[in-house]
Parts: C-alpha cells; structure tokens; sequence
C-alpha cells in the first residue's frame, strides 16, 4: 500500500488542475437529484485515475463527467439511463462494478465458485478421513504409544 | 568512497547468499559443521547489506548528488527525516531495504535456530539464501540503487511531495517486514518438503514467525490506510485499489496461516494446508511488492517503467513462486496426515475460518488480475472496483464473522456446540438490543447497517464473553475470578483481544460508512458554516513559506455541540522543486469520532471548503491497533516464545477446556 498513495496521488497530482472532488458550484439545487448524483458517481471511474470514481476525484475530467451526469439527471433520466449514456461513451470501462454478462461471469462467480470447491474438497478431505479412521493408527500415533510405554527413553 | 564500499558490500552479500544457496541445497543431509557455516553466512549478509543501506542513507543525507538515486529523489533543503525516509521513495531503494529485511530475518533464524535440527535449520537458511540472491541480484542488475551521475548537478530533483511526510518513514518499513517476515514461513514449508519431515515442532517454530510478521503487516497497513486518510484529502481509508489489494492479500492468507498452523500445533492436523499456506502467503507477499512495479498491472505510475526489467521480475516471480508449488505436488502427498477430529471441534471451527478466509484471498485476486487477463484475451476493458469487492468481501465475511465468537469457546477433538451457544446468549442478546437500539435512533441508515453493527457487537462481546467465561465471572467469588484471569495463558488473552479488535473495526467501518456526514461549501474569512452540530468559523487565511514549500493556510475555529472550541489548520501547499500541490487536511477528533476539513481551491473571490463529520471512524484503526496488540501478546507468551525447542520436544497433551 506503500505505493497505493503514490499511484492514487500521482493521479491525482499529474491530472490535478484547480479542481477538487464535488465543488460547491456544481451540486444540484435539488437535494433528491443531487444525493442520486453522488450515488452514480460513486460508481464511476475516473477514467484519466488510477481507481478513483469521479465523486472522489481531483481531475478535470471527472469533474466535467460529474457535470455531465447532473445534466443527464435534470433532463430527466433515470439513474440507469445516465449509466447507459456514460457506457455509450467511454465504453464499459467507466463502471466500477462490472455489468453481468458472459465476458463477467467469471468474475462473480470466482467468489461462489471458490466456496463451493473449498467445501466440496473439505467434504472429500473428511471422507477420506473416515475411511482412515476406520484404518489403522497413522505413524505419529504409533510414535506416540511407544513414547508412552516407554517414558524413561523420553527423558 | 562510502557509496563504493556500499555498493561493494551489497555484491559480497550477493555472492555469500548464492554461495550458501547452493551449498545449503546440494550438501544434504547437512551436519552441524554445514549449518554452522550458513548460519554465519546469514548474519554476515545482513550486516553486509546493512553496510549497503546505510551508505545509501549517508548519501541522502549528505546530500550527495553525484549518487544518481539522490540525485533523482532527494533535495537539499528537505527535512532530515524526509531525507532518510526519501532513500526508500523510490524503486532501487526500496529493494535495497526489502532485502535488509529480508537478510534480516534469515540472520534471526541463524541466531534463534540453534535449537533446530541442522539438517532443518540449513535447509531453511539455504533457502532464505537462495531468495535474497535471486532479489539482490535483481537489484545490482537491472536496478542498481549505487549508479553515480557526471558531473553532479548541484540540487536534487526533490522526492514527490505526496512522499514528504512521517507516513513514509513508518509505513514502508512496516510493511515489507510484514511481507518478508513471511519469507521465513515460505523457507521452513520449502524445507520441509524437501526434508520430507515435518511435526508439531515444525509448527512451533513456524507459528511465532508468522505472527511476528502478521503482526508488523497489521500495523503497516493501518498506518497506511491512515495514511491515506488524512492524505489524501478526501478522507477515504480504503479503495480497493489493486496495490491495496496485493498488500491485503497476503494479510489475509496471513491470517488463515496464523489459524491452521495452530492446528498443527496443537493437534498435529492440517498439516498439508498449512505448509501450502505457507507458500501461498510469501507468494502473495511477493506479488504484493513486485507485480506493482513489472509495470504490467499499473501501466502509468509504476516505477519500473524499463520493459525489462519488468519482465525479469515477472521471470523471477514465475521461478520463485512456480518453483515451490511444483515442489509441493512433488512432495505433499509423502506428507503424512494426522490427529482426528469431530466436525464440532475448534478445528473445525478453524477450517471454517481457513475456507473463507481463502475464499476472500481468491475473490479478490480474482477481482484484482480479471480485467487485466479480460483485456490480455482481447476482451472489453472493464474495471472492477470498490463495489464489487465490498459485495463479494463482505458476503464471504459475514458469515465468518458470525462463527467467529464460537472458536475460541469450542473444546479441541469434539465439542459441545449447544454448550458454546449457551455461553454467548449473554453477548448474542446485547448485540441485538444494541443494533436496534441504535438503528431506531439513527434514522436514516443504509440498509445493510443494521447488519454490519450486528456482526461488529457480536464479535466484540463475543470475545468479552469467552473472557467472561474463562474467568468464570459472576459464578465465583469476584476475586477468584480476577485471580482466574489474571492466571490465563497470555495466548488466550491474545485470542480474545484480537478477536475483540476485528469487531471494533467492523464497527468503525460500518458507523462511519453509513452516518458520515459531509458539507461542500464556499467560504470567506468571517464567516461559517455548520455540519452535525459543529459550528466551524474561518477565521483567517494567509500565505506561509515552509523549508521547501509555500503553503496557502487557513486558520478556523471549531465550537462542538457540547460547547468547547478548537483551533484548526488546514492547508494548501505548492512544493518548489516540483510545483507540485499537496493539501493538508484539518483533522480534529472528538471521542471516536473526527472532523474532516479541507480548504479547497480559491473559486472566484471565496475559497471553497469541504468539511466531513466521521463518526467512530478512528474505531477502524483503534481495531487494527488490538489486533498488532494482541500479536506482541501472543509472542511474549513463554509457551511459544521463538525458538523454544525444549517445549517442543515435550509430548504433553493440552489440557482440555
């Protein structure tokens, strides 16, 4: 993380005009419009960034995007339209989290999937020890007793 | 002359760790003589690239600019600390400290390990060799740190401004112990699988290593995160940022460590996971350092912008990483399981807690690398950000928050669940209350809150309860019961204590995600504004030089609801050498709570100001804090007090619960 605030801050140095996350001339008369407009731009990149969304960034970009999408909001589109438009534009890369589809599938499914293999394993891995339950005692334990019924070659 | 000699010392060190490599590996099974040999091979690397550092040290702080890497990153006038800190702000530098922690631990285990089999304790210090030749090597080829510049200009080009601060003296260092600390883990899993033997003491020894680092990247990610926080500028703490990720990664596979290899040392189970743990973790610590800078995973703000180079550390990861997991398949399997268990039992609470915390280890890798494979396959570019890995995160972490309190309660080999169950209806209870009581006094909330503070409760007291439990309070005389206590291994203290912090975090990190409040506003000097009761007066502002900077200062007073004022500063600074600007926010804490200002640009006539009110946000790394705490706990136990042997070879069976 050492270089997380380099990257980030770089970013935000490099790209840094006088521009600040959410300016006080850009937000929204209206508090119901402009508490939907935080929550889209929470959700979108700043695409000049590192891994920052535009409601936290410095960058001139994202503050024209964030204007952008006030615009789209008083024109009357809905929360996912404005989504749509900005997708239209830059492509899907202006999503932080990534629309469901076959190119994501994986991605979602990484957490679930990853669970259901390390219980499926656990499963096997128990079965398995039954079985040797059942069987005889492993190495160690034989160790063990005989370290027990000799302590004197212990000590 | 000194940087020579430094850079002389970092090649003898170079060639003493390639020597004891391959002397460690080819000359088995080692006797004593052998490890004698590396274990002073060992303590010489370190004090060889101890040499190296401090020259480099020397150079920065003589301002010496005929070294280029002063040169480039540091700036006559710059504070002292600044100067020091600066010779790990950057790539070469930064690899010359990885390494001295790194040489650092392998002369701890020379000098601690005398206990050890020598055939262990060599194969473990040839290893160890082996790494820090394949990384020092890395270094004096592709990123020499001693490179002289001619002729020497006659200033620096100053270290980023972002860099000038305290953080950078204590984050780094924290950090790459954190990382490296786990290099040991990694070399006694190699060891052991090459060895063919591996035992409880095995686990003894490994397990004090790994809380030793874990701890250390405990607190170097706090401080980082807090770093960030009051940094940046905007008060955010945690982005999910990939180099984010690849530091949390290994902290938590770190942490799955610490859990299994208590397993094996208590019961002799688990022993085939927990050397793959191992592995797993360096590996990810490894990843963590370097795939950052192989310039593949940040394309634009890395520091190895040399293709190269890039490909050689990706190279050296493959080998590294690639080489210990083929070792693995190869030898795992001669590995012998034991110790039966019940499904109810602590072990089986641990498995729980080691199958989700891999899962989360996974999700995010996944999360973090997917748009880079996506895009590498000719796909769409995607980003996968904060809310992706706060839904899938936090859905693999409630659960295990939810099992969390039973552990510690549960007996080893079969367990009394209904029993445990019983002993947290007390902490089960409150929690309740305490969520609803809050949640209907809060109004407005996300709805997810009541959740997050129920799980945070609920961890918190039921650390508290198992204390309680212990120390059988109320049931027995009071005196007894602190006498109880007081009598408790130091490891149980720890386990509570640790597990009493993650729900502090969680606290923290669900008060201040959902009641934060924030005011974006223009002001002048005279006037004010107000935000959660705050009353916040700007009562000056002005221009002031700094040593290598002029800074726009804003100078307010706080009155907080309960009466009371404070004064406060926040400012704007313009670094000469790079012109860069930097902004240093206004932080004042009231209880748990802070209030974030932040003097923003002018616009026209007034200057805009941006003040957050964080509720309970300092309980986030008050939690981190318990957590490193706990860690020193559980080493100063005398039980497992490193390099314990004769405990080790002691067969007592633990006492039950």
């Amino acid at each position: 993380m050492t270089w997380l605030r380099v990257l980030v801050l770089i970013c935000a140095v490099l790209l840094m005009a006088p521009a600040f996350a959410v300016g006080p001339d850009e937000i929204l008369p209206n508090p119901a419009l402009e508490s939907r407009a935080r929550d889209i731009s929470a959700g979108l990149r700043c695409l000049v960034c590192q891994n920052q969304s535009i409601d936290d960034s410095d960058a001139d970009l994202a503050r024209d995007l964030r204007i952008l999408v006030r615009e789209r909001l008083l024109a009357g589109d809905s929360d996912e339209a404005v989504r749509q438009f900005l997708v239209d534009r830059y492509g899907e890369y202006v999503l932080l989290a990534p629309r469901l589809g076959a190119h994501t599938m994986l991605l979602w499914a990484a957490g679930p999937l990853l669970l259901l293999v390390g219980v499926g394993g656990l499963w096997l891995a128990a079965r398995r020890h039954k079985r040797q339950q059942q069987g005889e005692m492993t190495d160690e334990e034989a160790e063990a007793l005989d370290s027990l019924r000799q302590p004197s070659s212990e000590r | 002359m000194a940087i020579e000699l430094g850079h002389f010392a970092l090649i003898l060190a170079f060639a003493i760790a390639t020597v004891s490599a391959i002397g460690g590996l080819a000359f088995r099974p080692a006797g004593e003589r052998l490890a004698l040999v590396l274990s002073q091979g060992a303590v010489l690397q370190f004090v060889l690239v101890a040499v190296a550092f401090a020259a480099l040290i020397q150079a920065f702080v003589s301002s010496d600019f005929s070294l280029a890497l002063a040169a480039n990153n540091s700036h006559s006038l710059k504070p002292l600390l600044f100067k020091i800190s600066g010779v790990w702000g950057n790539h070469e530098g930064s690899m010359v400290l990885w390494i001295l922690i790194l040489v650092l631990f392998g002369a701890l285990v020379a000098a601690f390990g005398r206990g050890l089999p020598p055939d262990l304790l060599a194969l473990v210090l040839a290893t160890q060799s082996l790494l820090a030749a394949a990384f020092g090597g890395f270094t004096l080829f592709t990123s020499n740190p001693f490179a002289r510049l001619v002729p020497a200009p006659l200033q620096g080009g100053d270290l980023n401004p972002v860099l000038q601060d305290v953080g950078l003296a204590i984050h780094p260092p924290l950090l790459y112990a954190g990382y490296v600390g786990f290099s040991i883990c990694f070399s006694f899993a190699v060891a052991a699988l090459i060895s063919g033997r591996i035992d409880q003491a095995w686990a003894r020894w490994v397990r004090p290593w790994t809380m030793l680092s874990w701890t250390f990247l405990t607190l170097g990610i706090a401080m980082g995160s807090y770093w960030a926080y009051y940094e940046l500028g905007w008060g955010g703490w945690w982005f999910w940022d990939p180099v984010e990720n690849a530091s949390f990664m290994p902290w938590l596979a770190g942490t799955a460590l610490l859990h299994s290899a208590l397993v094996m040392e208590k019961r002799n189970a688990l022993k085939v996971w927990t050397i793959f743990l191992s592995i797993i973790t360096f590996s990810l610590s490894l990843l963590g350092t370097f795939l950052v800078r192989s310039g593949i995973l940040t394309s634009v703000h890395t520091f190895a912008s040399d293709p190269t180079r890039g490909l050689v550390i990706l190279t050296l990861l493959a080998l590294v990483i690639g080489g210990a997991f083929a070792l693995f398949a190869l030898r795992a399997s001669t590995l012998r399981q034991g110790g039966l268990f019940a499904p109810v039992s602590r072990e089986g609470a641990l498995i729980l807690n080691n199958l989700f915390l891999a899962t989360a280890v996974g999700a995010v890798l996944v999360g973090t690398l997917y748009p880079l494979v996506l895009d590498a396959l000719g796909g769409t570019t995607i980003s996968v950000g904060a809310p992706f890995f706060n839904l899938t995160f936090g859905a693999l972490m409630a659960p295990l928050l939810l099992i969390l309190p039973f552990g510690p309660l549960l007996a080893w080999k079969r367990a009394d669940i209904v029993g445990a169950a019983q002993r947290l209806l007390g902490a089960g209870a409150l929690a309740i209350f305490l969520t609803i009581l809050i949640a209907s006094l809060g109004g407005r909330s996300i709805s997810l809150a009541p959740l997050g503070l129920l799980l945070g409760f609920w961890v918190a007291f039921g650390a508290v309860a198992e204390l309680i439990d212990r120390g059988r309070l109320g049931r027995i005389p009071l005196r007894e019961s602190v006498r109880r206590l007081v009598g408790l291994p130091r490891s149980a203290w720890s386990t509570a204590v640790a597990h009493f912090g993650i729900g502090v975090s969680v606290l923290g990190i669900v008060a201040t995600s959902a009641w934060q409040t924030e005011l974006v506003t223009t002001l002048n000097p005279g006037e004010s504004a107000e935000l959660s009761g705050y009353t916040i007066a700007f009562n000056t502002f002005q221009e002031v030089p700094g040593p290598n900077y002029r800074a726009e200062q804003g100078s307010f007073t706080v009155t907080a609801p309960g009466g009371g004022t404070r004064p406060l500063t926040a400012e704007r600074r313009i670094y000469g050498a790079s012109g860069m600007p930097t902004t240093e926010a206004a932080i004042s804490t009231y209880g748990f709570s802070q209030l974030y200002l932040q003097l923003g640009e002018p616009l026209d006539t007034t200057h805009v100001v941006r003040i957050w009110h964080k509720p309970y946000i300092t309980l986030i790394w008050l939690g981190a804090l318990l957590m490193a705490g706990a860690g020193v706990l559980s080493l100063s136990d005398r039980r497992q007090r490193i390099g314990a042997p004769r405990a080790a070879a002691k067969m007592v069976p633990e006492p039950g619960q």
